[in-house]
């Protein structure tokens, strides 16, 4: 059994019932397949809980947080909702564009980065809030964009 | 303020993330008083004490306890619903990641009070942070031998607003795209894996606690009769000082805003205001000396929600802020009932239109059409909370909608505070507006 099967089975026995762990599996399987979800993945998942790929995949394509295509090492998403338009997102969402040479849903051509618009992520006390691989900055500014990226480019 | 603060309990003084600090202030007390009283007797503190839910809908939790079908020979679940995603709403993430054993121990209160032994908390998947604060607080929980004969799994979402929804809660937890169940059957009959099952917001498990040390009777007198107790307001947008305030139910509006938050930034003017999350109807300046519980917001027509109170200055166009809404909606609509997925995409296609001056008059009542269609006739609250606010958008600011036809554009010109504001839902390719014609 491999380790991510192994891995998967112990999240499932938390269950009554298996079908349950297909989050916490299709999470453990983008971690590592590193941050997407190509169809071996899938498979593995579908197979560790008796489940088909094509089922898999119906479930991942409806969470946000699963990608079915290849992503950047650094994930930045800016949330785009009510409160952090009100101060400011748009200007914070093109500084990063600017930056990174991407449009929000792109990964740049070196494969570092995937910039992405996210909706209200829960942190409107401390708009505008970026989410850098699943960690929130909050409050980030358009002046701190470039000091961000230099951070995630440094720290290879 | 000198509120004694029930939920967030003054976490910001000690770190109430550590089990001993948390039983030095009396934690875990409760539960020690509460296993030694029969179920019926916990369920009978909440009918009590009026605790109405936190999550948006405000309905009486000993109430839902007592609907919990007996007798069954099935196990019975509790669900805490941690996926807090309403926008403008962040009280559950704060309460979780500063007094996450105040959640535990509601947690254990109610399973007792239920006859659980599971409990399962569906926590947002994006609060990473809170995660690793819950699961660090479980652990040091069950060495302390707190948890008795109950298991607490915690369960990470991935992203999905619907998933807030209870019915959807369930099938995700079940392992299935987070869609909506029909009712009849309810949770309470019929709800994890076909269990009588009870499902609450992480602030009512949190209250649960100190119900239960104070008594169901001390609680009621708390703020107003008709919706006792405190309630994390958290305020954001154009405020001076945004952030979450635990406050009695009932404080006027006028003073979250100007007193607690501070006013509007930048010497602005306040525009409108949005008191309880983005799916709640917008309130006017007039409208300032509403008192902020369940029965006074909705006497002035608007719904107190999740107490998410999002403040909006003068800059704001409300065509744009409707249709950012709007954006909002079409993304997280489920797809599984055609007036909620197919009523979304033509609000967004008839606001865009609007926003940029090439919509005609027909097409403002088409809009109000297109809500109307949706308003009650969707499986879930999704469609209501998506027309819901629109149709007050462009009640209240009627003169603004309209003269974005009089004049073929944006009155604001370019200097909204919303202007150009990208939608999450322009990065999938499989949503091509283009091809719906109005």
């Amino acid at each position: 059994m491999s380790e991510l099967a192994g891995a998967i089975r112990k999240a499932a026995a938390q269950y009554p019932d298996s079908r349950s762990a297909v989050l916490p599996a299709l999470r453990l399987a983008q971690e590592e397949h590193g941050g997407w979800l190509p169809t071996e993945a899938l498979r593995e998942v579908g197979d560790t809980l008796g489940l088909t790929p094509a089922y898999c995949e119906a479930v991942a394509s409806f969470y946000d947080m699963f990608h079915l295509e290849p992503v950047g090492k650094h994930a930045i998403e800016v949330c785009t909702n009510l409160s952090c338009a009100l101060v400011g997102a748009q200007q914070v969402l093109e500084a990063f564009q600017d930056e990174l040479g991407i449009r929000p849903g792109e990964t740049t051509e070196d494969g570092e980065f995937t910039l992405r618009a996210i909706e209200c992520a829960g942190g409107c006390g401390k708009a505008v809030v970026v989410s850098v691989d699943e960690r929130y900055r909050e409050p980030v500014r358009p002046e701190d964009v470039p000091a961000i990226v230099k951070e995630l480019r440094g720290g290879d | 303020m000198g509120i004694d603060e029930i939920t967030l309990a003054h976490a910001d003084e000690r770190d109430l993330t550590k089990l001993a600090e948390y039983e030095a202030i009396g934690g875990y007390k409760a539960l020690e008083k509460a296993r030694k009283l029969m179920p019926e007797k916990i369920v009978e503190e909440l009918l009590t004490s009026n605790l109405r839910g936190r999550g948006g809908a405000g309905f009486p939790m000993g109430r839902k306890a007592s609907f919990l079908a007996k007798g069954t020979g099935k196990p019975t679940y509790l669900c805490v619903n941690a996926d807090e995603s309403e926008p403008g709403t962040f009280k559950d993430r704060e309460i979780m990641l500063r007094n996450p054993h105040r959640l535990i121990e509601g947690c254990l209160i109610t399973a007792h009070g239920i006859e659980s032994q599971h409990v399962f908390i569906y926590l947002r998947g994006e609060y990473l942070d809170v995660f690793e604060v819950l699961r660090g607080a479980l652990e040091q929980a069950r060495k302390a031998k707190l948890l008795d004969d109950v298991t607490i799994v915690l369960h990470r979402g991935a992203g999905a607003y619907i998933c807030g929804e209870e019915s959807a809660l369930l099938e995700s937890l079940e392992g299935r795209r987070g869609q909506p169940r029909p009712r009849p059957p309810f949770p309470a009959v019929s709800g994890l894996y076909g269990s009588p099952t009870l499902i609450n917001n992480v602030q009512t498990v949190a209250t649960v606690p100190t119900i239960i040390d104070k008594g169901g009777e001390w609680y009621a007198k708390v703020g107003p009769e008709q919706s006792p107790g405190t309630v994390v307001f958290s305020l954001s947008g154009n405020v001076v000082n945004p952030g979450n305030y635990e406050l009695e139910l009932g404080t006027p509006l006028r003073e979250l805003v100007y007193e607690i938050g501070g006013g509007i930034p930048d010497e602005r003017e306040l525009k409108a205001i949005i008191p309880g999350g983005s799916s709640t109807t917008v309130m006017t300046p007039a409208q300032l000396d509403t008192n902020l519980d369940f029965n006074s917001v909705a006497e002035a027509g608007s719904q107190l929600g999740a107490a998410a109170v999002i403040v909006i200055d003068d800059r704001a166009c409300m065509v744009q802020l409707a249709l950012r809404s709007s954006q909002f909606y079409m993304h997280e609509s489920c797809g599984k009932c055609t007036p909620c997925r197919e009523g979304t995409r033509w609000m967004v296609l008839l606001l865009q239109k609007l926003e940029e001056g090439r919509a005609e008059q027909h097409e403002l009542d088409l809009l109000l059409s297109v809500c109307d269609r949706m308003l009650g006739k969707c499986l879930c609250a999704l469609g209501d909370f998506a027309a819901g606010p629109v149709v007050e958008y462009a009640t209240a600011f009627r003169q603004e909608f309209q003269r974005h036809i009089d004049e073929g554009g944006c009155p604001f010109g370019g200097e909204s505070s919303l202007e150009g504001i990208f939608a999450p839902v322009d990065q999938h390719t499989h949503h091509p507006l283009e091809e719906v014609t109005a």
